[in-house]
């Protein structure tokens, strides 16, 4: 991969503030004056104590939530103004989400969990989808339970079959929320393990929140949250 | 076919869902089933009960009779200025004919709603043989039109339809009354010393006790001799094709002939309002059967949202767009309506066809073969508009609330 894409911007927040309930007694600023750029192949850390405005600050960057402040960009397009069609169908095309209860649809096959977005995204999979979908499952080491129900493997499989799934559209970011947060040690580090074998491979920004900090620190880049302003943002040494 | 491909993933998320709420999704349908078949039941019962009724009253019965106007007094008007205290008696409507009955025999003929026309004579006689004697209704007809109206032939349990000036055909308990046999005599006394005799050559029974009873089918022309009306005739029968337009047309046939003209809905307005009362009483339970059922989809779809709050959250954290979650349980709404309804067609089919079979057997119910695809039909659109306010819930639903929804 070359440099310049390498150095490709694919997000980045500007002075983005959130509140909750905002002009009434119960206005609760929840992130304040975030500045953030994520380019192509950056694997980034977000850390911070609970209550510190994590969640909230990825579901601002995955589109679920909209700032009250600032303005996000996302591959070079400002958000803020999109409607929700718009803002979905963007969600739909350049991210990804993994979550920390993984999330999948307990009434689908694995393999169609995999091939949700597309199928979301163009109706009926062609070959080349549930051929990618398949790779993906082989990658994660689960190209056996393709066509199990996804409610019939173990939490551990369940977040490499999300991770599949996050990767089917070939996102240019990648948001996890704590997603080894209810794995044992082993299971987490191997799934963390994923994430930076496919921000290696695909080339998509990959943000995680985590709370582990020995995850945090093989990450190539850790941003610090804290009561929600930015106080740390660090490169790793390798 | 471009619309159903569009629509691919929402068939396959509508139809997973149900399959994956088996239990749920079963009962519901056998509720909705056991709605469609008590409605696709009472309907079929009530359309060949009334179907059944109508041809039994209409049996026996022209659609439309002319008759000739009610002879009214007529009052002098007073001179200008004065002021008439008028005592007046109503007339007694002695029997005459129709003027010009052939003229009016031949407009009638050339209306495109009467199916038939029969002009005949009806007057009162006494029946006499040997000792015995009975009230009777003389009716002078021609043959071949009358039978197009009320078809006697078919009625007939003993003898042949013939009727001349020789032969009368009578009704079984007229015979059974005066023990008359086919071939033998009876004296018909019309009054004033006008009299005739006739062999009997049919007995029919048309299942209604007055007409069995009473009627006396004679030959026109003799009848005309006995009542003395000589070439008259009292009605003019006619049949029309579409029964429930009778008292529209009898209103029409009154203002071109000048004569009185009364339609079977006239003269049977209380049959009729049973009708209308019973129609109106399947309606009122098709309605509430259908709310039932509409409330019982609703309910379970409302539900069924609470319990995929997360995986509507995930589907739009996945870019799966408003319209998509709306059409997904607009489309559970109107399969399991669809579904439903299929299965209580089968089930009201299936019990109209035992009780045709094992039931008391007074009548047959047909199933009009529109019945169940309209009832499902129906039951799928209700099945839709039920499925609109928890599908628009689910639409709404906050996708980052959602997805941590437990």
């Amino acid at each position: 991969m070359s440099e310049f894409i390498r150095d490709q911007e694919v997000l980045r927040l500007a002075a983005l503030s959130k509140a909750y309930n905002p002009g009434t007694p119960l206005e609760q600023q929840v992130l304040h004056d975030i500045d953030l750029r994520l380019t192509r192949g950056e694997l980034t850390a977000l850390i911070g104590p609970s209550g510190s405005g994590k969640s909230t600050l990825l579901n601002v960057i995955g589109l679920l939530d909209s700032p009250s402040a600032g303005e996000l960009y996302l591959l070079g397009q400002p958000t803020r103004e999109l409607d929700d069609a718009a803002r979905t169908r963007l969600r739909n095309e350049a991210i990804g989400f993994v979550f920390q209860f993984h999330h999948l649809i307990p009434a689908f096959s694995v393999l169609d969990n995999v091939l949700m977005p597309l199928m979301i995204r163009h109706g009926k999979p062609r070959a080349e989808d549930i051929a990618l979908a398949r790779e993906l499952l082989e990658a994660v080491g689960l190209a056996e339970f393709a066509d199990k129900k996804a409610n019939q493997i173990s939490g551990g499989q369940q977040q490499r079959v999300a991770i599949a799934r996050a990767l089917v559209t070939r996102p240019a970011l990648l948001l996890a929320d704590e997603p080894t947060g209810n794995l044992d040690t082993k299971t987490a580090e191997s799934v963390f393990a994923l994430f930076r074998r496919f921000n290696r491979e695909f080339g998509c920004a990959v943000l995680v929140v985590t709370h582990d900090p020995r995850l945090a620190a093989s990450c190539a880049r850790t941003v610090q949250l804290v009561d929600g302003h930015i106080v740390s943002d660090q490169a790793n040494l390798p | 076919m471009r619309l159903l491909d569009a629509q691919w993933t929402e068939w396959k998320i509508a139809l997973r869902f149900l399959a994956d709420n088996r239990m749920q999704t079963l009962l519901i349908i056998v509720g909705i089933a056991v709605g469609s078949a008590v409605i696709v039941f009472i309907t079929a019962l009530i359309t060949g009960l009334q179907a059944n009724v109508i041809e039994r009253t209409l049996g026996t019965q022209a659609h439309i009779r002319i008759l000739p106007p009610d002879e009214v007094n007529r009052v002098l008007a007073p001179a200008d200025g004065t002021l008439a205290l008028d005592l007046e008696q109503p007339r007694a409507q002695r029997l005459r004919s129709i003027l010009n009955w052939q003229d009016v025999r031949d407009v009638l003929d050339a209306q495109p709603e009467l199916r038939a026309v029969s002009p005949l004579i009806s007057g009162p006689a006494i029946a006499r043989r040997g000792v015995a004697r009975a009230s009777v209704n003389l009716l002078g007809i021609d043959a071949e039109r009358y039978q197009r109206i009320i078809p006697i032939a078919p009625e007939l349990i003993a003898g042949r339809f013939l009727i001349d000036a020789d032969h009368a055909v009578i009704g079984k308990e007229l015979a059974e009354d005066l023990g008359l046999g086919i071939g033998d005599k009876l004296r018909l006394d019309a009054g004033e010393g006008r009299e005739a005799v006739v062999d009997v050559a049919g007995i029919f029974e048309l299942e209604v006790r007055e007409l069995d009873a009473r009627y006396v089918y004679l030959d026109l022309k003799q009848t005309q001799t006995l009542l003395d009306l000589a070439g008259g005739v009292t009605v003019i029968e006619t049949a029309v094709d579409e029964i429930f337009q009778a008292e529209a047309i009898a209103a029409r046939l009154a203002r071109l002939t000048g004569l009185q003209a009364e339609s079977w809905m006239a003269t049977n307005g209380q049959l009729l309002n049973a009708l209308r009362s019973q129609t109106m009483t399947t309606q009122m339970i098709r309605l509430f059967v259908g709310l039932s059922v509409a409330f019982g989809i609703a309910s379970v779809l409302a539900v069924s949202v609470v319990q995929r709050t997360r995986e509507i959250g995930i589907l739009r954290a996945m870019g799966s767009p408003r319209g998509q979650i709306l059409r997904v349980f607009l489309l559970q709404g109107g399969l399991l309506g669809m579904a439903g309804s299929g299965l209580g067609g089968l089930v009201g089919w299936s019990l109209v066809q035992v009780f045709n079979t094992f039931g008391p057997g007074l009548f047959f119910i047909p199933v009009e073969p529109t019945l169940i695809p309209l009832a499902m039909a129906v039951a799928t659109v209700t099945g839709v508009l039920a499925a609109a306010a928890p599908a628009r819930r689910a639409a709404r639903l906050d996708p980052a609330v959602a997805i941590r929804y437990v």
